[in-house]
């Protein structure tokens, strides 16, 4: 019953979605002014009934449906069978869905600021956008499909994915692709109605912000989950899987700092307008990517055509009909002030050259090696050895550009500028010859990395100095939070690719390992079992001087379905952290894999700061625009 | 200067960048992506010695032989047409075993394939087709979670 009403209400919401385009192509003017806000709710409502009927699917297990037979089971944790509803393809593109039209419902709710007719053009855009992704569900991804008769028992749920990181990853990284969608329709609905102004960026500007600080937490929590669930020590592989949410990250980023030059100036409008449509396209490229198959093989897409080819027409008609809007609008948009090239304008144009030839060169070595097998048959792949050596550089010159760029004025800076850039560049230059001097063998981007990151921490608190604390704008503190956060994050990841050590021996109870300051002694290895799992658990005891610590690495197999997962033990300490992973028995003792990481979690703390940043920001405007909305009032 | 010509000159700057970026990754790809190889392309000299590629194939059944530090495996690559020795040393994958499907990450030194990095473990979506693609689905909720 549960599962029909959750289809219905799918329907029902696709009718909506409809209307709601049809309202906004100018069938019925009058009404569509007034029945475009409604409408919208009513479909965010709809799509929120069908998920949430999806949930109580998989908590209580209902064996009939098709899809929870596929990837749940009876005795999982309920935690595991909640979040399971979307540990799946069916159940997380529903989610996708669910989150655009509850996007666009709260842009019908609150949005003020924009006229009438745009909001309802941009509803439309919205709910075109919708209308695609329901027909995909609908017709080639139905998450509540019947099975008749059902199975006694589910499959299961992919072991790697029983861990509380995936309750709340994918719905993160989700809200902050499609939030993105809002800047999408807000740009069609501004282009289509000639409305690009300023009153459009301040009304796309929380959308981005809020997309972006999803997308920042979500890329810094998977990189987490990445390094300790998977066991092998890294925290970045430049796998597809990450670059699909690097991607819309880096569009995003850019989209973020134009917007403001269009808030503030009325300046970069078609820049923005473009980095607008690049940013959900990009979104839209990652899901394909993620969930097409074709990141298998080629030949992995042939088994599934269907979803594969439906995500890449639906993209390919969207992006081209976004990027056929912006050609034939681009002339009629009239640019606001001109601005010197030493100005805030210059440097956030030179800011969003960087991040557009790091977005380029990352979507070319994504998508090349599925270009290349498609082309020649040719199969190969393209790892870290690329995207560090062309993304590397940039990023750094990035982060050298937030010596000067947030101090600048707008329009035009005439001021001597030494003096807020001489500080940090001298610090940057004192690091770097101490590592010159005292660290021989490290990589040159590695060098570079902690001496910017470093130099970072007093340069991105200068555009502090010489205003009243009190009375500097929240949006100022966020962004003096977010650039510092860059400054963490490169000197974690910087220390974490230079300093680190690694050790990897077979052991017996008893034996002692060195690996950088620690002494680890392996005192016992026991086998250990879960609710669903049985496992060898090493017992270590690691000191460094004085005092001892225990760290308990397991290596588990799982029953339903078989799998064997090592779970790493982490050690945290102020300076870094300690990581063991158990390996396998040999003749004379137990596998163990060591590494020290000094330094290791300023990576992740880092990413924090950066979407608290961001946050600050979100608040900071919200806050502020509805002072001015009551004062207008 | 005027609006008109700071426009053009951010249309320049613009495509200028997407140039960059289009150069930029073609140089870096020239040299720098791994080739996916098959032991019988390798058998017949196809893989330059000490470049960076990959080697995919199932681990022959009774290869695998431990070296005496306990952490370093041997063992042979095939497709059914030719075997490739590897050499690799750190804690297997899970799904490591004999057998079954195997991806390694390396570079060949003389005859041997040395290993880096041993991709099993639910890495399923590095296979070769003809070496069944049995996981597509598990790929597909693996990348999900990442």
């Amino acid at each position: 019953m549960i599962a029909e009403l959750g289809l219905a209400a799918l329907w029902l919401a696709a009718a909506l979605a409809l209307l709601q385009l049809l309202l906004a192509l100018g069938i019925g003017k009058e009404a569509g002014l007034k029945a475009a806000r409604p409408i919208a709710v009513a479909q965010g409502a709809l799509t929120l009934v069908a998920f949430i009927a999806l949930i109580i699917l998989f908590l209580r297990t209902d064996l009939s449906v098709e899809l929870v037979a596929a990837n749940s089971h009876s005795a999982k944790p309920w935690l595991y069978k909640f979040a399971g509803a979307w540990g799946n393809h069916e159940g997380s593109m529903l989610l996708w869905v669910a989150v655009l039209s509850l996007a666009g419902a709260a842009l019908a709710l609150l949005e003020r600021r924009v006229g009438e007719k745009m909001l309802v053009a941009t509803l439309g855009a919205q709910a075109a956008l919708g209308l695609g992704f329901y027909a995909f569900l609908l017709f080639a991804s139905n998450p509540f499909s019947r099975l008749d008769p059902a199975p006694a028992e589910g499959r299961g749920l992919n072991p790697l994915l029983q861990d509380p990181g995936l309750a709340f990853h994918p719905p993160t990284l989700y809200v902050g692709y499609v939030g993105l969608s809002v800047a999408f329709s807000l740009a069609v609905g501004a282009m289509l109605t000639r409305n690009v102004d300023a009153a459009l960026a301040r009304a796309m500007r929380p959308w981005v912000l809020a997309s972006w600080v999803f997308l920042t937490l979500g890329i810094t929590a998977g990189s987490y989950w990445a390094y300790y669930e998977l066991g092998w020590g890294g925290w970045w592989f430049w796998d597809p899987v990450e670059n699909a949410s690097l991607m819309p990250w880096l569009a995003a980023t850019a989209l973020l700092h134009s917007v403001n030059v269009l808030a503030a100036r009325g300046g970069l409008k078609s820049w923005t307008m473009m980095l607008a449509v690049v940013a959900f396209s990009m979104s839209m490229v990652g899901t394909f990517l993620v969930r097409s198959g074709i990141l298998t093989s080629v030949h992995a897409f042939a088994v599934d055509p269907q979803r594969g080819t439906f995500i890449l027409v639906l993209l390919a008609i969207y992006v081209g009909a976004a990027l056929a809007l912006f050609a034939a609008r681009a002339a009629t948009i009239r640019e606001g002030a001109p601005f010197d090239p030493v100005s805030r304008e210059g440097a956030l144009v030179v800011n969003n050259l960087l991040f557009s030839v790091i977005l380029g060169v990352v979507f070319v070595g994504t998508l090349y090696p599925i270009i290349a097998e498609a082309l020649s048959g040719e199969k190969l792949s393209v790892g870290p050895p690329y995207f560090n050596a062309v993304a590397g550089p940039l990023a750094l010159l990035l982060a050298a550009l937030l010596f000067i760029g947030p101090v600048l004025r707008w329009r035009r800076d005439k001021r001597p500028l030494a003096k807020w850039v001489l500080p940090s560049a001298l610090t940057a230059a004192a690091v770097l010859a101490v590592t010159f001097a005292f660290v021989p063998g490290m990589s040159i981007l590695a060098r570079l990395g902690l001496a910017l990151g470093i130099a970072l921490l007093p340069a991105s608190i200068m555009p502090l100095f010489g205003r009243s604390l009190n009375r500097t704008p929240l949006a100022v503190w966020g962004m003096v939070v977010a650039h510092l956060g860059v400054g963490v994050a490169l000197i974690g990841m910087a220390s974490e690719s230079a300093f680190t050590r690694e050790k990897l021996a077979v052991a017996s109870p008893g034996d002692k390992l060195h690996v950088g300051p620690w002494l680890v002694e392996l005192a016992g290895v026991a086998p250990v079992a879960g609710p669903n799992w049985t496992a060898i658990e090493g017992h270590l005891r690691a000191s460094r001087g004085s005092g001892a610590e225990t760290l308990r690495p397991q290596a588990r197999v799982f029953t339903s379905p078989y799998t064997e997962t090592s779970e790493a033990a982490i050690l945290t300490n102020w300076n870094g952290q300690l990581y063991a992973v158990i390996g396998k028995q040999r003749a004379d003792g137990w596998q163990l894999r060591l590494w020290w990481k000094p330094f290791v979690t300023l990576i992740w703390l880092g990413g924090g700061l950066i979407g608290l940043g961001g946050l600050i920001a979100l608040v900071g405007r919200l806050w502020r625009e509805r002072r001015w909305g009551r004062e207008a009032l | 200067m005027k609006p008109k010509h700071q426009r053009l000159l951010l249309a320049g700057l613009a495509i200028a960048a997407v140039l960059a970026a289009v150069l930029l990754a073609m140089w870096g790809l020239r040299d720098r992506a791994a080739y996916f190889f098959t032991p019988v392309e390798i058998a017949i000299g196809k893989a330059e010695q000490g470049r960076a590629i990959r080697v995919g194939g199932m681990v022959e059944k009774g290869s695998i032989r431990q070296e005496s530090d306990g952490v370093t495996i041997r063992f042979l690559v095939t497709d059914g047409e030719a075997r490739i020795p590897v050499r690799y040393t750190g804690i297997t994958p899970d799904l490591f075993r004999e057998g079954s499907g195997v991806v390694a990450e390396g570079r060949m030194q003389g005859d041997t394939f040395v290993a880096d990095e041993i991709l099993a473990k639910h890495d399923e979506r590095y296979m070769p087709p003809q070496l069944g693609n049995q996981a597509a689905e598990h790929a597909v909720e693996k990348t999900l979670a990442k």
